[in-house]
């Protein structure tokens, strides 16, 4: 009996691994995570990516006559996972990676260059990836933490009538690689700006922020700002709110806005902020098509509770962004069945305007996308939201802006090539 | 009927005393160390390297040397993974500090260095026992994490804190890096591990280990006898530490090539090492190695045959390989709370007297 079972077991592993035969369509793998305590931003993500590609597979036949092969895989928001994910989709010839994590994607970015395999770290990952002259394989357009940090600090100047001289500006931030990414920025604009800057680090997952607070509470900074990520959002806005910090003085980044995070704090979360990148919202003719072709054909993906939110729309955004870079891919080499190092190039060139998002039923969702062979971050600019408790609805607020250039032009520079020189890279020169 | 003494004459003090007395024991591992030395590395490739075999080695040394402190000297430790930091960073230093110091002595170096920080947070041990020592090395474990996510230096200023490992090669092979190939990294490691446990077999059952064994079952009869606690009790943590840093260092530097201290060592880590051991058998080599294949490969079996074979939905096949292993965890302990190590040990009385046992 035992033997059988044994047999029986390496019988369907051997079936498993071998099951990784080249496939001629086009793979898209997603590194999800529906478990763990990034949960309940992970799965909006997921959800709004692999809707998209049935979208696209259910209405087009896939994109540009191929059909589309998409690949769940479990990380549970953990780099070993993320690395057995990694290895075990990409001999299906993968075509680009979307970790949805900082850390899984430090750890791909040497090895995915290696394997001539794009990666899009949408508004995540390194920062300094966005010098595409060091960073061939990784891509972080249309923004990154650093264009973040930037115009965050450019919506409280406007704020305070252009002057923040003498302000305090605290950042509680998630104590990871994440997290740290826009304290160098910020530094360097406290010193141009002439506003006083306050670290404190939330160690994950973040479910304990009291002394945090307490400090907030003790000091009354101006403004808050967050880098932080799954519970770690909900625990920071309750406590802000329990502390009766002024809501529309807090300013969260791009992942900690979503409505989950929000909600739990009930009308005490009214008037947060925070920064992001593409639309709201599911007035979008693009809802129509997805309602016909994947929710009522029952073929949406986890419980299909999320379409509208703000996760799920950037996760569709992302699954957009690698849609258009494969057909661009398609275009250049002349080719439908491509493969990654086309891919590769497919990204490199992708240009998105207005009248393209509007075919494609996003109309205004985001800024123009240009990429090129410099700068792998794209037009770094993003636009300010506000939640609304009442209508338990986010609205953008200003106009998508663009960063402070100079500051952070500079410190891509400065790190990308500490980062050539660490690992030996010649930085390759764009025509 | 083939698994016995008799007819296994050793007719020298050298036969008497060799690491496998036993000649069935002698030929299985021989033939275990020739395939893995010489077939393994030519049909392995990168999904079995990274997410298989790799892992498996680094965590069979983590628990190897969690074994000696906790199995063999009775000193229950939750510093794990704070101590797999301290190889890790000291492996970051070294090779970014050192760039033309060859990676094996960086991974040697770092093996020391942890286990002189595990003397100083051994030091508590010689006053308390049991779960309070487990919180003092609890605490080990929670500074040491803070301190390389504190201090910018271990890090080397990076704007994120995230330490990568340069490409570093042995005789010209890439061993660490994007560009190392799976045979290589795999072959590296290998030999570190197969090293070390034969260092380990044979300390264990040499003085010093019979001094931590000592220690361990009664230590004021020891002292009574004439064992030194304050050398067993330090010796078996500087010993311990280094096999943990070891496994820190390949960890960083070999498997992962890059990693943040809360998330690459954090306190779950000391978990899953102390798992290992007390699911592979405390006390026992081969425990160790029993042990870190229950707790890392399991769960890698499971999600193939449940995602890959069945093709059900991730999260839920996530959740149940929690349960899974759970529940496997406690059959296992329940029906033999000594350890996997202890069911081979049972089989083999069996063997010995088969197919006659009365």
């Amino acid at each position: 009996m035992k033997l059988k079972t044994l047999t029986a077991a390496s019988l369907a592993v051997s079936m498993a691994l071998g099951a990784g035969a080249v496939s001629a369509d086009l793979t898209f793998p997603s590194l999800s995570y529906r478990t763990g305590p990034y949960a309940p931003n992970g799965i909006p993500f997921a959800d709004g990516y692999a809707d998209y590609f049935t979208l696209l597979n259910e209405r087009d036949g896939g994109i540009g006559g191929e059909k589309i092969n998409f690949i769940e895989c479990e990380t549970g928001y953990n780099t070993e996972k993320g690395v057995e994910c990694y290895e075990s989709t990409k001999g299906e010839g993968a075509l680009v990676y979307q970790p949805l994590s900082t850390g899984i994607t430090y750890q791909l970015i040497p090895k995915a260059t290696a394997d001539d395999i794009p990666v899009h770290s949408m508004g995540y990952g390194r920062t300094s990836a966005a010098n595409g002259k060091v960073f061939s394989h990784i891509f972080n357009y249309p923004g990154t933490y650093w264009d973040a940090a930037s115009i965050i600090v450019k919506h409280i100047l406007d704020e305070e009538g252009g002057d923040a001289n003498g302000k305090t500006i605290a950042l509680v931030y998630h104590n990871s690689a994440y997290g740290k990414e826009p304290i160098r920025t910020l530094e360097e604009l406290s010193k141009k700006h002439g506003f006083n800057l306050t670290l404190l680090a939330v160690d994950h997952p973040g479910q304990e922020q009291k002394s945090q607070w307490l400090q907030i509470r003790r000091e009354r900074p101006d403004y808050v700002l967050m880098w932080g990520w799954g519970v770690m959002n909900q625990v920071a806005i309750q406590e802000a709110a329990n502390i009766r910090y002024p809501m529309d003085k807090f300013i969260g980044v791009w992942w900690s806005a979503s409505e989950n995070d929000v909600l739990p704090t009930g009308d005490g979360a009214n008037g947060y902020k925070a920064i992001n990148f593409h639309g709201v919202g599911s007035e979008f003719p693009i809802y129509d098509d997805l309602k016909k072709h994947v929710v009522d054909a029952g073929k949406a993906a986890g419980d299909g509770s999320n379409l509208g939110t703000v996760l799920y729309n950037r996760g569709m955004y992302a699954a957009m962004l690698a849609a258009e870079a494969a057909r661009t891919a398609q275009e250049i080499h002349g080719a439908s069945n491509i493969t990654p190092a086309q891919m590769r190039d497919g990204m490199e060139a992708l240009k998105i305007d207005q009248a393209r998002m509007a075919e494609l039923g996003l109309p205004n969702f985001g800024p123009d996308i240009n990429v090129s062979c410099d700068s792998h971050g794209g037009p770094g600019q993003a636009a300010i939201m506000q939640w609304d408790a009442g209508a338990k609805t986010w609205s953008l607020i200003t106009d998508y802006t663009g960063a402070d250039r100079e500051v952070v032009d500079a410190l891509i520079m400065e790190d990308s090539s500490a980062y050539a020189t660490e690992n030996n890279i010649t930085p390759r020169s764009c025509g | 009927m083939f698994y016995r003494e008799s007819g296994d004459f050793k007719t020298s003090y050298a036969a008497d005393q060799q690491t496998f007395p036993i000649r069935f024991d002698r030929v299985v591992v021989t033939l275990v160390l020739i395939f893995a030395f010489a077939v393994v590395p030519f049909v392995i490739n990168d999904y079995w390297e990274k997410s298989i075999l790799l892992p498996f080695l680094v965590w069979s040394l983590a628990a190897l040397g969690l074994n000696i402190l906790t199995g063999y000297c009775g000193q229950v430790s939750l510093g794990t993974g704070g101590f797999m930091a301290v190889g890790a960073y000291a492996c970051y230093k070294l090779t970014t500090g050192f760039p033309d110091l060859n990676i094996i002595f960086v991974v040697l170096l770092s093996g020391g260095i942890t286990a002189m920080v595990g003397i100083i947070f051994g030091l508590p041990s010689l006053r308390i026992k049991g779960f309070y020592l487990a919180v003092a090395t609890l605490a080990s474990q929670f500074f040491l994490v803070w301190l390389f996510n504190k201090v910018p230096w271990f890090y080397n200023y990076s704007a994120s804190g995230q330490i990568t490992m340069p490409e570093r090669t042995v005789f010209g092979i890439a061993v660490t890096g994007s560009e190392a190939t799976p045979w290589a990294t795999y072959l590296f490691g290998l030999i570190f591990v197969v090293a070390f446990a034969f260092i380990a077999r044979n300390l264990t059952r040499g003085r010093l280990g019979r001094s931590w064994m000592a220690i361990r079952d009664m230590d004021i009869a020891a002292e009574i006898i004439g064992v030194p606690p304050l050398q067993a009790k330090l010796s078996a943590f500087a010993v311990s530490s280094f096999y943990i840093g070891l496994s820190g260092a390949l960890f960083f530097g070999v498997y992962l090539g890059a990693a943040e201290p809360t998330e690459a060592f954090g306190i779950d880590k000391s978990f899953l090492v102390l798992f290992m051991i007390i699911i592979g058998g405390l006390g026992s080599i081969f425990g160790s190695f029993v042990g870190a294949a229950f707790m890392v490969l399991l769960p890698v079996l499971f999600k193939n045959i449940m995602v890959g074979g069945f093709g059900w939905p991730t999260d839920m096949v996530q959740h149940f390989i929690f349960m899974l292993v759970g529940g496997l965890i406690m059959f296992f302990l329940i029906v033999e709370p000594h350890g996997l190590a202890q069911l081979w040990r049972v089989a083999k009385e069996k063997l010995r007297l088969w197919p006659f046992p009365h």
